[in-house]
């Protein structure tokens, strides 16, 4: 049994459940290898996917992941919603939920949101990206990953390269790897870094040499345009001198390092194509483990038993 | 809660008054006639009296405040005058100062005058605080000396601080010719950013944008400069930061006429109790750190922050009960300041009875000029009875604010004002 109702972030999931999570979704990982990749554990269940903001990989995912396994499943994206008529948040929440449905998936713009939903419904929240809060279902495919590769993660070293301050990506990567017993090191310009971080036991260094040569694997921030404009960091060119995990910068390594990256990438940006598509890079895993790791979060959080069959 | 209005005699009997112009306590009766106290000392019962039994109780001057908003005119949904008087006696307040962010402002001689006509058959003085610029602008002063002629007892731009030097310079000096207090929201709105709640491990954990101390601290720093330069008075409202607290201090002791407030929010609270994202708490300025919060509370006991004002900030259900980002900043706090106050300084920190009722009693009329000789035969009645050793829990029951934005609501209080006489008003407020 989880000890949550919700997944809001990892901040407040133990360790415990997260491992059952990963341990669950490795056995999904072997259904979404069968010729037929559906299952009928969560038949009958009804979810709305209810995505306030855009995604396209995060929303894919979780809705393969609900099809998988059978669930019935409802989008809602604000584009195309009554919140441009000037409907709140709560009734929102209230209307959707009085159609009688099961669980809600949501990302919001705003950190705290899903919390604030389950205060209005009674539903399972699944919390797909709060602002800059939390993305406790991207932490747990990564940390899924680097099992897979490692066979472990108590006593990985972790680098968490890029934009440290916008991501919600790193704060449930943090809160996430250290829980698990992981070494965690940021590193980025420190424009981009959150103050009092290191209060959450990570370390940081601003010498990208330095990390890729530390870490078992490094996890790559996609770095926003629109975060040069408001003086963050000046340039794309000097970003890339300092932080940029080139091929050059790859090569000079005495040792080989995983390359991870939640995408979407910026090519030639934050991380050279050749890195990307390396032996090395384990990205497009991180996706197939991204749908794993959802059915796995929907089938214990929606009532599943941990045995599956 | 029960308003009514008498001119019958009262008997206040067997309580312990507290006179904070003298600093001392005696055993008295206080009879009180047509609104006015017309004796202190022993007084015989008669059967024409209404004698009400004040063993153990404390009776002190009403309390003041002088930083509120009541909404008024252009929120009336939030709060009115009306409203925010009551909600203003069921905290054991006689007297408040209404700050000039209405809609439109309190920029001119005729909107003080629109005020002034208001209050006077309300239960509550209320004065108002005129705005220092046009339209909270920044940019050009009021008509500050008319303002003042019509009852504007200070000046405050609000919650939209004076970030031009020059403007506030020119204001501070201006206003040495009045003679009243100027006070800044002290923010530096480029360092504040789009933050919500104080820059800390909080903020982090919770990916909220923060607001760091030195937002604060840095503008405060400016004014005092610009106070000491102008030898203007200058009051700095709703303190937050241990660095600002330092420099006040720093710039008291060189003899500068600068006097500054604490809310019971900030002494009450600190920044964990946002783990939830109540909106409730989301405030400005933000509440701090354990560490801010302590020192706010040392800056009580030294006298470095002067007086306590709550910053009442009426704001609709519908706009706090969105998403932390979309919510107002702000939160009322008029019933709750009492017990507030008492259990966190009093009950928690140590801090002497008879400190926190002159922080909000004599010290904030000093602050703005009122009488504050209150306890004397022919004076207008202006008094309030507490009973400082009742334990309770502060429920929305408690609240006569027509807004509920109150993150007091559940919190176990010790100490509670009972009763408020205010001239011929005679107030008890709800168990």
């Amino acid at each position: 049994m989880l000890k949550n109702k919700h997944l809001l972030g990892l901040e407040n999931t133990p360790a415990e459940d997260i491992q059952m999570i990963i341990d669950t979704a490795f056995r999904f990982r072997e259904v979404l290898e069968r010729p037929i990749k559906k299952v009928p554990s969560l038949q009958g269940k009804t979810i709305v996917n209810l995505f306030f903001e855009n995604s396209t990989r995060t929303r894919i995912s979780f809705e393969l992941a609900q099809k998988r396994l059978s669930a019935d499943t409802v989008n809602f994206s604000a584009s195309t919603s009554s919140l441009k008529k000037g409907e709140t948040f709560k009734d929102t929440a209230q209307n959707i939920e009085a159609m009688k449905i099961d669980a809600v998936v949501m990302r919001h713009p705003t950190p705290g949101a899903p919390l604030h939903l389950t205060k209005h419904i009674d539903s399972i929240v699944i919390n797909a990206g709060d602002g800059t809060h939390e993305h406790p279902t991207q932490a747990i495919l990564d940390m899924m990953s680097l099992h897979e590769v490692f066979g472990k993660i108590n006593g990985l070293k972790i680098g968490i390269l890029g934009d440290i301050s916008h991501s919600r990506v790193a704060l449930s990567n943090i809160f996430g790897l250290i829980k698990m017993g992981a070494e965690v090191t940021l590193c980025g310009p420190p424009t981009l870094i959150p103050p009092y971080i290191q209060d959450l036991g990570v370390k940081i260094n601003h010498n990208v040499d330095e990390v890729l040569e530390w870490a078992d694997a490094v996890n790559i921030l996609r770095i926003q345009m629109e975060r040069m404009g408001v003086g963050l960091f000046p340039s794309i060119r000097e970003y890339r001198k300092l932080f940029g995990i080139t091929e050059e910068r790859v090569k000079r390594l005495k040792k080989e390092v995983i390359i991870m990256h939640p995408g979407p990438i910026n090519r030639g940006v934050e991380i050279d194509s050749q890195v990307a598509d390396s032996e090395q890079a384990i990205i497009l895993d991180q996706v197939l483990n991204g749908v794993a790791s959802r059915m796995a979060i929907l089938y214990l959080y929606l009532g599943g038993k941990s045995e599956l069959n | 809660m029960k308003v009514t209005q008498s001119n019958k005699s009262l008997l206040l009997k067997g309580g312990k008054i507290y006179d904070p112009v003298k600093g001392q306590y005696r055993n008295e009766d206080i009879l009180i006639e047509n609104g006015k106290i017309k004796t202190i000392g022993k007084v015989t019962e008669t059967n024409t009296m209404d004698v009400r039994d004040c063993t153990d109780k404390i009776i002190t001057h009403g309390f003041c405040d002088i930083h509120v908003h009541f909404r008024e005119p252009g929120r009336e949904d939030k709060e009115s005058l009306a409203t925010g008087a009551q909600a203003a006696l069921a905290g054991g307040f006689t007297r408040v100062c209404a700050m000039p962010n209405t809609n439109p402002p309190l920029d001119t001689p005729e909107s003080i005058r629109f005020i002034m006509e208001k209050q006077k058959d309300l239960p509550v003085h209320i004065h108002p605080i005129g705005a220092v610029t046009k339209q909270q602008g920044g940019k050009e002063m009021t008509e500050m000396a008319s303002m003042k002629e019509e009852g504007a007892v200070a000046f405050s731009d609000d919650g939209l601080p004076i970030a031009d030097g020059q403007v506030m310079r020119l204001a501070l000096e201006y206003s040495t010719m009045m003679n009243v207090p100027v006070i800044n929201h002290a923010e530096d709105l480029s360092l504040r950013g789009d933050g919500v709640m104080n820059e800390g491990k909080m903020s982090t954990r919770l990916g909220l944008p923060g607001n760091p101390d030195i937002s604060e601290s840095v503008m405060v720093h400016r004014d005092l400069e610009l106070a000491k330069l102008t030898e203007a008075i200058l009051h700095v409202p709703h303190v937050s930061s241990a660095k600002s607290v330092q420099l006040i201090r720093a710039m008291k002791a060189t003899g500068a006429k600068v006097t500054a407030e604490v809310t019971p929010h900030h002494l009450y609270f600190n920044d964990t109790a946002l783990e939830n994202y109540d909106t409730n708490l989301k405030v400005a300025p933000p509440i701090r750190t354990e560490e801010d919060r302590l020192a706010l509370v040392e800056g009580v006991k030294d006298g470095t922050l002067d007086c306590i004002a709550t910053d009442h900030a009426p704001h609709t259900i519908e706009e706090k009960e969105g998403t932390f980002d979309t919510a107002p900043f702000g939160l009322i706090g008029l019933e709750s300041s009492f017990g507030a106050v008492y259990t966190s300084l009093v009950k928690n920190a140590g801090v002497s009875l008879e400190q926190i009722l002159d922080a909000m009693t004599i010290k904030p009329r000093q602050i703005m000029g009122f009488d504050t000789d209150l306890l004397m035969e022919g004076k207008e009645a202006e008094l309030v009875v507490l009973d400082i050793k009742r334990e309770w829990v502060f429920e929305k029951t408690h609240i006569y604010s027509r807004s509920a934005n109150c993150p007091f609501v559940g919190e176990a209080f010790a100490g509670k004002p009972e009763m408020v006489l205010n001239g011929t008003t005679i107030v008890e407020i709800s168990k």
